[in-house]
């Protein structure tokens, strides 16, 4: 089936819901503080097979969640991933079984900085551990385990979702078949950071922030989130891409010599931002962005990254980037591919030619498309799917 | 392209079973399939075509998008047994330093070149006066390809200046079957329309020496190579 075709199918074996952490197992953090009681909300889509064979963890990226593959309840929009999760689609729950969980940090259900601190029966807010790409992965293990599955088939996802991929990879080699990893890096660049803070001081710059405690006061820093939104999307955006979907056109005729959303662009900024408020939370934002600028896979492993995978020599690799991705340059997925080689990891490395940016991703991308399903269908073969 | 090409019947009868094999521009890779079935090889591929490193992605090859002027720092050294690269030598801007890398990255380097100091392509600069267009170089100047095309000498010269060991050599003509020859014989350099080289790196065997991999682990022992119907020769 050609997978651009239309959208998928409604797919029928959807499960999940909110797994607890058992009492007296609370998340152990990277920064030494421990999460007790966890709290992690998934999705799953497809059924497990008698030899618990098939699982796939499906990764999100910064602002995603576990509805990659159905629609959000919150916003009623397509799940992100639906071109790629559903029946005839490279991620066939027919087949697979297919797990997407909200990190933790998040926003969607797992536990985060808006859940509620047992501590003082009030939200978290700035109370909540910092965590990192290590502590939202050791939490997907510890759903895994409780699921019954010792081995994943595959673990797969793309920008923030790609680097849990990598840190599967080097903290939980002997679950992992294969390993699927799109539009990302093994570290975060200085020009990642800045972005990142961009935000972050657009949010606590907002007087509704309030020490990020602003739910106990009944307020939210929707303006700061908002702008934060709009500085972040630019970045997954090509040059290209937003000249030709904008280019200078114009709301209205004429300008309106004033600082109203004049040009098409501004107003879809605008609109990215505000639209995004409804359903984020702003100290989740925080967190997660601190937790992709402390990311850097090679300075946990000696600064070698290939030290990072060196258990995972079993593991087979698909590394996958965009030409006109600047917010995670082909660059960095060369990197990761030259040091899986200098592992001795089996590794195939593909560069999507597009000039949709980082975004694309998310988009109609019939080469992204195929290589997925290639690799799919040919590891899952291996497999003995 | 058939697996049944002479140059991949050929390189099979090289490539001894279980060996780690690079191939430099692996197209849709038809080869490394074919050993990977006929050898069991552990392969690798290097391709720069999206619509090849596709179909490798669903033979369920490990292929690497890339080129071989640019891209072969990817691979750490001496991670092959055997690196592969067929008939694209001459189309690489730097063949020199692609054809040092290979004897980096792998023991055993397998490359075949066309000959342009083969008879037809001799007769035809001499009877037209043009660049010459035959069935091993088919392109017009205009659109070719292969900017480094060398002679048989020219190659062997070449794999001398890098203290290369031709372990074994062939001449490839239109589908016929391969044929065992001696490359700097008097006759080779009109005869052998495209030559195969099992080339490896000339050097003092240091018993001390042994290799290891990125950990300082030993690499595995090899097998022996089992024997080939093509002449080895000790020196060029």
């Amino acid at each position: 089936m050609d997978a651009t075709a239309e959208p998928s199918p409604a797919i029928e074996t959807e499960g999940g819901g909110v797994w607890r952490s058992p009492v007296g197992k609370p998340l152990r953090l990277e920064s030494g503080a421990n999460l007790e009681p966890l709290e992690i909300a998934y999705k799953t889509y497809g059924r497990l097979n008698e030899t618990r064979s098939n699982a796939v963890l499906v990764c999100h990226a910064l602002t995603g969640d576990q509805h990659a593959g159905s629609p959000n309840p919150l916003t009623g929009r397509p799940g992100w991933w639906d071109r790629v999760i559903g029946p005839g689609l490279p991620l066939d729950p027919r087949r697979y079984f297919v797990i997407v969980t909200n990190v933790v940090g998040g926003c969607m259900g797992s536990t985060g900085p808006a859940s509620n601190n047992p501590k003082s029966g009030q939200p978290y807010g700035l109370a909540f551990p910092v965590i990192t790409i290590a502590d939202m992965v050791r939490a997907q293990a510890m759903l895994i385990d409780s699921l019954g599955i010792e081995t994943l088939f595959a673990v797969v996802g793309g920008s923030m979702g790609g680097m849990q991929v990598l840190q599967w990879a080097a903290d939980y080699p002997e679950k992992l078949f294969s390993a699927v990893c799109i539009a990302a890096a093994s570290r975060h660049s200085a020009q990642n950071i800045a972005f990142h803070e961009v935000g972050r001081q657009a949010i606590m710059a907002d007087p509704d922030w309030r020490g990020g405690a602003y739910e106990a006061e009944g307020v939210r820093p929707e303006k700061g989130l908002a702008v934060a939104r709009m500085a972040a999307h630019i970045t997954y955006l090509s040059e290209p891409a937003l000249q030709r979907k904008f280019g200078r056109e114009l709301q209205r005729d004429g300008l309106s010599w004033g600082f109203d959303a004049d040009f098409q662009v501004e107003s879809y900024l605008r609109h990215q931002g505000t639209s995004f408020v409804d359903r984020f939370d702003a100290n989740s934002y925080l967190y997660i962005t601190r937790a992709l600028d402390y990311f850097d896979l090679a300075a946990a492993h000696g600064g070698v990254l290939a030290e990072a995978f060196r258990k995972a020599r079993h593991v087979r690799f698909c590394v996958l980037s965009f030409s006109s991705d600047w917010l995670y340059p082909t660059a960095e997925s060369r990197d990761v591919v030259r040091a899986l080689n200098a592992a001795g990891c089996r590794a195939s490395f593909a560069e999507i030619e597009t000039d949709k940016g980082h975004d694309a991703f998310f988009l109609d991308e019939p080469q992204l498309d195929g290589a997925l399903r290639g690799f799919f269908t040919s590891t899952a073969q291996a497999r003995g799917l | 392209m058939s697996a049944t090409r002479e140059d991949f019947a050929e390189i099979l009868r090289l490539v001894r079973p279980g060996a780690r094999v690079l191939d430099v521009g692996c197209e849709d890779g038809a080869l490394l399939e074919l050993l990977t079935r006929e050898m069991r090889i552990d392969g690798q591929g290097l391709e720069i075509s999206p619509a090849g490193v596709s179909a490798c992605l669903a033979k369920g090859l490990a292929v690497v998008q890339g080129d071989g002027d640019r891209d072969l720092d990817h691979f750490p050294t001496r991670s092959f047994d055997y690196a592969i690269l067929s008939k694209t030598l001459q189309q690489m801007r730097e063949p020199r330093r692609v054809l040092s890398e290979l004897l980096r990255i792998a023991d055993q380097a397998i490359v075949s070149v066309p000959n342009f100091g083969h008879w037809r392509v001799r007769m035809s600069l001499m009877a037209r006066g043009r660049m010459p267009e035959t069935r091993a170089l088919p392109d017009p100047w205009w659109s070719t390809p292969n900017i480094h095309l060398c002679t048989l000498r020219d190659f062997t010269d070449l794999c001398r200046e890098l203290d290369l060991r031709v372990d074994a050599c062939a001449a490839l003509s239109g589908g016929k079957p391969a044929r065992p020859i001696q490359p700097d014989g008097p006759l080779e350099n009109w005869r052998s329309e495209t030559a195969l080289f099992l080339l490896s790196r000339r050097v003092e065997e240091n018993p001390d020496a042994v290799p290891k991999n990125l950990f300082g682990e030993m690499a595995l022992p090899k097998p022996e190579m089992p024997g080939s119907k093509l002449k080895r020769r000790a020196k060029v």
